[in-house]
């Protein structure tokens, strides 16, 4: 885990915009575009891992894949272990995949059905090494041992497998080649809850013993609370909130972060006596998106300015960035946090339940 | 809800079997339970508990073949629904029972107006004409929170977000004044701001109905903040039934105290390790002779395997399917062999 005096960061995102294009008519003219990604600018600290938090159509997978080049984003930087990769072109790019790699959702979907286990695994080796097969072979049983794979498994097909095991098959071929970073695009989402809880200390237990660097995208924000040692929260294509895990989950500073927290269903009766924020309506389209802040149409504490003018993202308290126009130093160095004039005036406007 | 009433919902002993080419699979295996007028149970289970089955055996849902409900009654107004002929079925289904799938994109017709899909029950079960389904109608989606009703009234479902579709699947449910709603998770599929609305407009709608609703979810958090009675059900079976606050205060199935430990939650204290069950869920590829959880079990002691619990009474309405609830065996003989 990490010390987060003198941690540096290992991924770089600056500016980061990911637009597609929305073809039309007869002639597929471009009409528009879907700002899926727009704007995005944070870091991951070496060993740390970052949550990032949203509901779905934030963007938050998609800024996932564009970070690590998944997609050819639209403008912005991206800087991996000291290489910049925003505008590599992609036969260059092969070569820096090994740093980084990538855990996806769903299990079912990611593992080829007509190749065994072992060939999976193995893949990204041949791609990548130049080791004979049979050190690729034991290579490969290393890593089903590292994930908690039996050995005795690796002839076998992923249909074979149950969720949480494909989910374990996803994360070894991840690892095959030493990756410092690992981007974990909603890797828990498709499976039970018991099984959930071990497929995350299994990335809390890799994590440790090699020194890896988590995105991990996910839209539970218990489990992100969890396992995130920073958080950030995506809505509609920006970060409105990045802050340490701890000072999130207590005192939420944006008002979508308060609002989102709030509707979280709480599992012990004993402590599900709080007020809860019912936001009104859904979240505009990605291709239409408000005039100023992406957030005025919903936002319980709306004034005028939030309607015309865009919030630009400050850092608040130390390590704490809030992009909201009514959250700055000033507001959020009293004492008592609810004691503010502007959280109290969200209490009141939100739903008691 | 008085606790005296009559049950409007009572299952005996339900079992379904469904039959493939791989031999039967169990996945209910002889449920009860009742349901009082007005209240709200949460059925929870991991995916492949029978849960969802369960319910869908209830009202005649699944296809047969491959499904057999081999045993059990379901008394439901005087009938026994598994023994009504399928007029009568027709008759409650979407009349006295209503029902809210999970997803609600795919249970709405997209080549139907949304009006069209809530009127075709009133005219079908209660008979009415063309223009007073249409006011009811208006009626109803004013009810379930869609603003601009009358106009929303002539959109294709493909007009609406997800939370609107589901306020939209709620109205059609509600369409005929059901004594009974049964809701298969509703609300998985939308984000947790629209859940949240969703979850005020249920209790807002119960309260002012009077109607049961049975809730199927996997999440415990859900159900924390909606049931009144919860049942939990593992490997085809209730393995523990109890009112919510005993529920999360006192559970007495290993299962459900593993599944209460291994959820994280964004408030109260965050453990440094989550807390796993080991191994995976049971297949049911024969009827269950031995206790579904057995070998997941940290409690499990010598009976185990040898006999099937039952469901022993823990308190008034709260009962655990497990040797260690059981007030026949001493617990220190209980507890002794727990790992």
């Amino acid at each position: 885990m990490l010390d987060d005096t003198n941690a540096k960061p290992l991924v770089s995102v600056r500016d980061l915009k990911m637009h597609f294009p929305i073809h039309a008519g007869l002639l597929r003219r471009r009409v528009g575009e879907v700002k899926a990604v727009d704007g995005v600018s944070f870091d991951v600290m070496e060993g740390e891992t970052l949550g990032l938090v949203g509901e779905s159509g934030c963007g938050k997978s998609t800024c996932g894949r564009a970070v690590l080049r998944l997609y050819d984003i639209t403008a912005g930087e991206i800087s991996i272990d000291g290489v910049e990769i925003g505008q590599m072109d992609q036969s260059r790019l092969r070569s820096k995949r090994p740093t980084m790699q990538m855990v996806f959702q769903d299990p079912q979907a990611s593992l080829n059905p007509r190749m065994p286990v072992r060939d999976i695994i193995q893949e990204p080796l041949d791609e990548h090494t130049n080791l004979s097969l049979s050190e690729k072979r034991e290579k490969v049983l290393e890593l089903m041992d590292a994930v908690g794979l039996n050995r005795k498994f690796a002839t076998r097909f992923p249909h074979a497998f149950s969720g949480g095991q494909r989910q374990r098959i996803g994360i070894a071929r991840a690892l095959a080649l030493n990756p410092k970073f690992i981007v974990c695009d909603e890797p828990i989402a498709a499976l039970d809850v018991s099984i959930q809880a071990q497929v995350v200390n299994l990335l809390e237990d890799l994590q440790e013993k090699l020194g890896l660097t988590y995105l991990f995208i996910s839209h539970d924000l218990s489990m992100v609370r969890h396992i995130a040692t920073r958080v950030a929260v995506m809505y509609l294509g920006r970060i409105v909130e990045l802050a340490p895990r701890e000072a999130l989950y207590a005192e939420p500073l944006h008002p979508y972060t308060k609002a989102l927290l709030s509707a979280v269903p709480e599992p012990n009766p004993a402590l599900a006596q709080k007020q809860r924020v019912v936001l009104t309506g859904d979240v505009p389209s990605p291709s239409n998106p408000p005039k100023g802040c992406n957030f005025c149409t919903r936002c319980p504490v709306v004034q005028d300015i939030c309607r015309t003018d865009d919030p630009e993202t400050r850092e608040v308290q130390p390590g704490r960035f809030v992009a909201c126009h009514f959250v700055t130093p000033e507001t959020t160095t009293t004492a008592d946090p609810t004691a503010g004039p502007r959280s109290q005036e969200l209490n009141q406007q939100g739903e008691e339940t | 809800m008085p606790d005296g009433a009559l049950p409007v919902l009572d299952v005996k002993d339900l079992k379904t079997v469904f039959k493939t080419r791989g031999g039967e699979v169990h996945a209910v295996n002889d449920v009860s339970f009742s349901l009082k007028p007005g209240e709200l149970l949460g059925v929870v289970g991991e995916s492949g508990s029978g849960k969802s089955v369960t319910m869908m055996s209830l009202i005649g849902l699944l296809p047969s073949p491959p499904a057999e409900v081999r045993n059990g009654t379901v008394m439901f107004d005087g009938d026994d629904l598994l023994n009504v002929d399928a007029a009568r079925m027709r008759d409650i289904r979407g009349g006295d029972i209503g029902f809210v799938f999970q997803d609600p994109m795919t249970s709405l017709n997209p080549v139907f107006t949304v009006g069209m899909q809530i009127a075709e029950p009133l005219r079908k079960h209660m008979g009415m004409n063309k223009k007073a389904a249409r006011a009811r109608a208006v009626e109803l989606l004013e009810l379930v929170g869609i603003p601009d009703a009358e106009r929303r009234l002539d959109d294709y479902p493909h007009q609406f977000s997800g939370g609107m579709r589901q306020r939209v699947m709620i109205a059609i449910a509600l369409a005929c004044d059901p004594k009974v709603l049964i809701a298969d998770e509703p609300t998985t599929a939308l984000d947790v701001t629209i859940q949240a609305q969703i979850l005020e407009l249920m209790k807002e709608l119960r309260t002012k109905l009077g109607m049961a609703v049975i809730w199927i979810t996997h999440d415990l958090g859900v159900i924390a903040g909606i049931a009144d009675r919860v049942i939990v059900m593992y490997g085809g079976q209730i393995v523990e039934h109890a009112p919510v606050a005993d529920l999360f205060a006192d559970p007495q199935h290993p299962y459900t105290q593993a599944l209460l430990t291994t959820i994280p939650s964004v408030s109260g204290e965050r453990s440094k390790r989550l807390t796993i069950i080991e191994g995976q869920p049971p297949i049911l590829g024969a009827a269950p002779t031995l206790c579904p959880f057995r070998d997941r079990c940290n409690k499990r002691v010598e009976i185990c395997e040898r006999m099937m619990p039952q469901r022993y009474p823990v308190s008034g309405q709260h009962d655990a399917a497990c040797f260690h609830a059981d007030p026949g065996i001493p617990k220190e003989k209980a507890v002794g062999h727990a790992g």
